[in-house]
Order: structure tokens, then C-alpha cells, then sequence
């Protein structure tokens, strides 16, 4: 016997209100291809461009807690915020992040990133030095690539020094659709 | 920590088990008393879930929950009537043996006693099972285990 849709939502919302889960995600429809949305009471834990969930399932699981669950509820705040993001009609973001588990330089260089505006860019060695460490290109562009919270804490407005977009963990045409989108580039 | 299984995601453990719970709370209760009481088994579970030791007898363990959210719906409708009898769907060998031997046990005390010996849970998950305490749980195991022995006496 299948759980009807509607029983089986019921108890996901249950849940969310519930107040019992460590982190409750779902899937996102966006112009830039189906992201995966996870949330817990503290704020966004991941954003990602990859889909497969299982694997996800164990990050969150060893990251927030076992009591992992599907569920749209859990992170309508944040589909509500990307969607208009992604409509024009939001140039930044109220939502919290988790960013527990990273090493302290990680946070002072995302929380650096996060204050990069809308429709601006910024290049590595200049977030490095807004960090506090502007010999620290590097790390920061390793940063960038294992950015667990996209868009929401911009990596894709974050370019060489020369211009040229250099890469991006979900793909470079992903970094040139969001570019576009916030009229950096044409 | 050998032979110890691991414990899943919540979303894998309501996936593999909603429809079997689905299904025992609809032959209990009914169509219409079965939804909420569905609900009602995983939120219970929810709670206990970051209680667990260990991954082991899972299934028995959400079928026992959703047993006693099946009593408690029947209570609660039928405030006169005798407390039904638990029926266990269950086929494994030790719970079907423990489950004829512990017939004439009280509810609880049968549960306790099955869900100890029959599969092994610690008094903390059978508390969660039962919604009272450790303490509670072994009194109602040590109970149950007493008047098993004093009716086995000829």
C-alpha cells in the first residue's frame, strides 16, 4: 500500500511545525536547474546544484542530526527568497545561515562574501584581504568552490583579477546565468 | 561497537517503513481513524528517533509504536469499552513466540516484556515506545517477566 500524497504531506508539514527535526530539506525549481534546499533551526545548512539526495541525506545527517526529513515546509522561507531572487525582485537575501563545522578563517571569509552587493563582483585577492589575510587568493577561491550555501552567499560574484570568471563548483554556466541575471554581465 | 547497525536518516527509515505502518493502523482503526493515528506513530518516533543506540529492529520498533497509538485511539473513542487486545502482524520467530506466551499479559506490561526479550531494545527506546520512563519500562518488563513465571507454575 502507498502512503496517499496528501496523508504522506500532512505528516512532513507535521513535522516541520513540530519543531522535532535537525534539518528538513526539498527539492527547488529554479532557472539555473533543480537545487537542493536543507534547513534547520538555525538557518540554511545547504544549497546545492546536485540533486542526489542520498548523499546529501548522509551529510546532514552527520552534520545536524539523524532526524532528517523531507520537507517543503521546512524551507519555504527560503524557496519564498530564491524565487524572487531569481524574478528580479530580491537583491538580498534575510536568511540565516549554519555554518557550523568550518574553520574560522571559512567563516570570516564568507561572512566578508556575503556583503558583496547585488550586481557586484569582487576578486579573490580582495576578499582575501577583506578577511583579513590578502596573501590568502587561494584558500579563498578553495573556499568558494566548496561554498556549501550558493547563491545566497554569492561565490559566483566573486572573479579573477584579470576579469575572467575562473570557475565555479556548479559549473561555469551557472556563474555566467546568475552574472547575467544581476546585470553584471550582458 | 561490532554487529552494531547503523541508525538511517529519518527519511530513509519513514520511507522503508510508512506504508506497512499505513497498512496496520487501517486494519486496526479503519480507514478514517487510521490517518491521524498515522501521523501520530511517526511524530512519536520523531521524538524518540535521537534516543536510539542503534539501527537494529527498526521496523518492529515504528509496528509497536503505531500498536500502542492504535490503543490510545481506541481509548480515547471508546472510553468504556475493554482495552483491545494487541495484534502483532509480526512474523518473526522470537516476537511470534514471546507474542502467544505474553497473551494473557497487560498491555504494557506485554509490550515491555516482548519488545525486551523478544527484540532486544534497551529500556530507553522501550520508554520511547511506551511514552514513559526507563524506570517505568523495566518495572513493566520485571512485572510482566514475574507473572509470566507465576502463571508457568503448575
Amino acid at each position: 500500500m502507498t502512503v496517499p500524497t496528501e496523508l504522506d504531506r500532512r505528516f512532513r508539514d507535521a513535522a516541520a511545525r513540530s519543531g522535532l527535526l535537525d534539518a528538513g530539506y526539498d527539492l527547488v525549481e529554479s532557472p539555473v536547474g533543480q537545487l537542493l534546499v536543507a534547513a534547520g533551526d538555525r538557518g540554511i545548512l545547504r544549497i546545492s546544484f546536485d540533486a542526489n539526495v542520498e548523499q546529501h541525506l548522509e551529510w546532514l545527517s552527520r552534520m545536524a542530526g539523524r532526524s532528517v526529513l523531507r520537507s517543503p515546509r521546512q524551507v519555504d522561507g527560503v524557496r519564498r527568497e530564491l524565487d524572487e531572487y531569481f524574478e528580479g525582485r530580491r537583491h538580498a537575501f534575510d536568511l540565516a545561515v549554519d555554518l557550523r563545522g568550518v574553520t574560522p578563517f571559512t567563516e570570516r571569509v564568507l561572512r566578508e562574501l556575503a556583503l558583496i552587493p547585488f550586481g557586484e563582483t569582487a576578486t579573490y585577492a580582495e576578499l582575501a584581504a577583506r578577511a583579513g589575510n590578502p596573501k590568502a587568493a587561494r584558500a579563498v577561491g578553495m573556499t568558494m568552490n566548496r561554498n556549501r550555501i550558493p547563491i545566497v552567499l554569492p561565490c559566483h560574484r566573486v572573479i579573477g583579477a584579470n576579469g575572467s570568471l575562473v570557475g565555479y563548483a556548479g559549473g561555469l554556466e551557472r556563474k555566467v546565468a546568475l552574472l547575467r541575471l544581476e546585470g553584471v554581465l550582458l | 561497537m561490532m554487529g552494531t547497525v547503523a541508525i538511517p536518516p529519518f527519511e530513509t527509515f519513514y520511507v522503508e517503513h510508512s506504508s506497512e505502518v499505513l497498512g496496520l493502523l487501517r486494519r486496526k482503526l479503519g480507514r478514517d481513524r487510521a490517518d491521524d493515528a498515522f501521523q501520530e506513530t511517526f511524530l512519536r518516533a520523531l521524538r524518540a528517533y535521537d534516543r536510539l543506540d542503534h539501527g537494529e529492529h527498526l521496523r518492529a520498533w515504528v509496528l509497536t509504536i503505531a500498536s500502542r497509538v492504535a490503543i490510545d485511539v481506541h481509548r480515547r473513542t471508546k472510553p468504556t469499552a475493554e482495552m483491545p487486545e494487541v495484534q502483532h502482524e509480526d512474523t518473526r520467530p522470537a516476537y511470534e513466540d514471546l507474542g502467544e506466551l505474553t497473551d494473557g499479559l497487560p498491555p504494557k506490561e506485554r509490550a515491555a516484556v516482548v519488545l525486551r526479550y523478544g527484540y532486544d531494545l534497551t529500556y530507553d527506546q522501550i520508554a520511547a515506545v511506551l511514552d514513559s520512563s526507563p524506570d517505568a519500562a523495566r518495572q513493566a518488563a520485571s512485572t510482566g517477566v514475574r507473572r509470566l513465571r507465576k502463571e508457568a507454575r503448575p
